[in-house]
């Protein structure tokens, strides 16, 4: 048995997702083979090879794969298929993207968002928003999967010694093409990987009140996030929307401010280890997950907050 | 240019989905079932489509029981032309989805295809890229923005970095996010007229596509529920209780 963990990398550096995506190919057992598909990612691909627990390094270096783009992408990753039993890949945009892609083209099912290895064979995932945990076993003979990052830890990125080997680009089937990209600049810890998180709703009333809870985190050290309706709204970038369909988190510590508290938000947040809210109405259902809840105006209790660390 | 949208009929999203008692799967009897939110949107792009004139026709796809026909009937009534329903009983997974619709394409030959990115019940996120894959198709997943000109599709794709924007060649596979637009509500007039406009039904068999379920269900179960905690009266408490509670500052 051996898997193929693809890498989440931004050509220099292996991203933390990835180390999460190795951690449950531990679980699934075997050899673990991680690549690395990009445009000048060697360096990226040096660092896969000292993560604790690879066996070897595949780059794919070449211009099809400056942006990941989903068609070429998959058909590298297809190509190289036949030797694994396992593909996996962390449950970001990009994993997303393509893997149901390669799954397809295998001709075989895709388990999304895993959350916990049973056997080689059985996952666990959240479905219905996390409502329920369906337990699956895949009868085909490769399984391709996305893992959810936030409940595996992430593998040791030191330790390892990897044979690093370059793979030549497939054939690039020539349908698509990178116009621009507009990303979100920030100083701050990303969500994703953030010991603290804190998030603001529409109670937040503007995009300019965001700047209460950017002083909050900044005191904190914390990632910034938001509901879907702050970024419906347009008080912040679709980036911070923290959800079902969102991103999952699981920090340490979770503030929701000026959030209720819908089911589709509790999805992305209700595995963080210790939960805040601060929100005016005692009944928002919100407080039923805090471990600590504070009801008031935000307007008043977040600088309090802020002031007082 | 002809536009097909694949609709699914799922738990209404603001139900509250119990577990089983047998632990087999969730609770479905006397439970509102509406259209996957993300396929509203999928049918109004289509719809703004047709009304800016760069779509001709607007086809909507369900796969599932015969209830199904609801689903497409709110999509007539938002303002899709016609129906197809494949009719079954029987488990559908995505890749079983995505191998009917391309059964389905093969006879229609629309030029785009518009799907939700997420079934809010699987939470999959997948039979649009499938289909992409089986078709050889370009895909533009996770839409906020799309944009027809000639024979292609520019796509700004919403990605955790931020936003992203792809060209498409046509015929493409397009999936929908939370902020490409506002679904409208269909008007009681668009309802009556919806009612006459044509659904054709459809056996899995009779497109010749195995949809034989490839993962197995063998239980499931709620998740371990968060015990609720406490509510305390000012931010010096909660800062104590932080520090020196939960020991998370
Ligand atoms: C298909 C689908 C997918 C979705 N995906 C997501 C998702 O991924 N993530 C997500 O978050 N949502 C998602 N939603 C939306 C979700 O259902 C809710 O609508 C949303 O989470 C509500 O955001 P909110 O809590 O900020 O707003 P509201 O529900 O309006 O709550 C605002 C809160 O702010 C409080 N408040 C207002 N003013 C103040 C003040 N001055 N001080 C203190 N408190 C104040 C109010 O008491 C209230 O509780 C999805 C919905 C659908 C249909
Ligand atoms: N049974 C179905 N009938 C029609 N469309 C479907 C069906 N299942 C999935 N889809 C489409 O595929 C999208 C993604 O679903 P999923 O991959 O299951 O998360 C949905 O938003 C629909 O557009």
């Amino acid at each position: 048995m051996t898997n193929l963990v693809i890498a989440e990398h931004n050509n220099t550096e292996i991203r933390p997702a990835t180390l999460c995506a190795i951690t449950a190919a531990k679980q699934i057992g075997g050899d673990i083979h991680v690549l690395v598909i990009g445009k000048g990612c060697a360096a990226a691909g040096a660092a896969a090879a000292k993560i604790a627990g690879v066996s070897k390094v595949k780059v794919a270096d070449g211009d099809a794969y400056a942006h990941q783009l989903a068609e070429p992408t998959a058909a590298l990753i297809t190509g190289l298929a036949g030797e694994y039993s396992h593909i996996l890949a962390p449950a970001t945009t990009t994993g997303k993207n393509v893997l149901p892609r390669v799954a397809a083209l295998l001709d075989v099912a895709q388990l999304s968002d895993i959350s916990a290895v049973v056997s080689a064979d059985t996952f666990v995932r959240p479905i219905y928003a996390g409502n329920a945990l369906a337990t699956v076993q895949s009868k085909d003979a490769k399984k391709v999967i996305t893992v959810r990052t936030s409940t595996f830890d992430k593998a040791p990125a030191d330790g390892g010694s990897a044979a690093v080997e370059n793979v030549a680009a497939a054939a690039d089937p020539g349908v698509s093409s990178f116009v621009g990209q507009e990303l979100s600049k920030s100083e701050r810890p990303e969500l994703t990987s953030a010991r603290i998180v804190v998030s603001g709703g529409r109670g937040m009333g503007s995009g300019e009140n965001f700047k209460i809870i950017e002083a909050l985190a900044d005191k904190l050290g914390a990632g910034v996030g938001a509901s879907r309706a702050a970024v419906d709204a347009g008080f912040v970038p679709n980036d911070y929307q923290v959800g079902q369909t969102g991103k999952i988190v699981a920090p340490e510590l979770y503030i929701a401010v000026g959030i209720s508290g819908a089911i589709q938000h509790l999805a992305g947040m209700k595995d963080s280890k210790v939960i805040v809210a601060i929100n005016k109405d005692s009944e928002a259902p919100i407080f039923q997950v805090a471990d600590y809840g504070v009801v008031g105006d935000l307007f008043t209790l977040v600088p309090e907050f802020t002031n007082a660390l | 240019m002809k536009v097909l949208v694949a609709v699914k009929r799922v738990i209404d999203y603001n139900v509250k989905v119990r577990v089983k008692a047998d632990n087999t799967g969730v609770e479905l009897a006397n439970v509102k079932m509406s259209m996957n939110p993300f396929d509203e949107i999928a049918v109004e792009e289509a719809v703004r489509m047709k009304e800016a004139g760069k779509a001709t026709e607007i086809i909507a796809v369900s796969m599932g029981p015969a209830a199904a026909q609801e689903t497409i009937r709110t999509a007539l009534a938002m303002g899709a032309d016609r129906g197809i329903l494949v009719q079954s009983d029987a488990e559908l997974q995505p890749l079983a989805v995505a191998k009917l619709l391309k059964a389905i394409i093969a006879k229609e030959n629309p030029n785009l295809v518009i799907l939700g990115k997420q079934a809010i019940d699987d939470d999959s996120n997948q039979t649009g890229q499938m289909l992409a894959a089986l078709l050889g198709w370009a895909q533009g997943t996770f839409a906020s923005k799309v944009g027809v000109d000639g024979d292609k599709v520019a796509v700004t794709r919403e990605v955790d970095g931020g936003l992203e924007t792809v060209s498409l060649k046509l015929p493409a596979i397009v999936t929908t996010d939370l902020r490409l637009n506002e679904p409208r509500y269909a008007s009681l007039p668009n309802i009556m007229k919806a009612k006459k406009k044509p659904i054709e039904t459809l056996a899995p068999d009779a497109l010749g596509v195995d949809i034989a379920p490839r993962l197995v269900t063998l239980k499931v179960e709620e998740p371990a529920k968060r015990k609720g905690g406490v509510k305390v009266p000012d931010i010096a408490t909660l800062i104590d209780k932080l520090r020196n509670e939960a020991k998370v500052l």
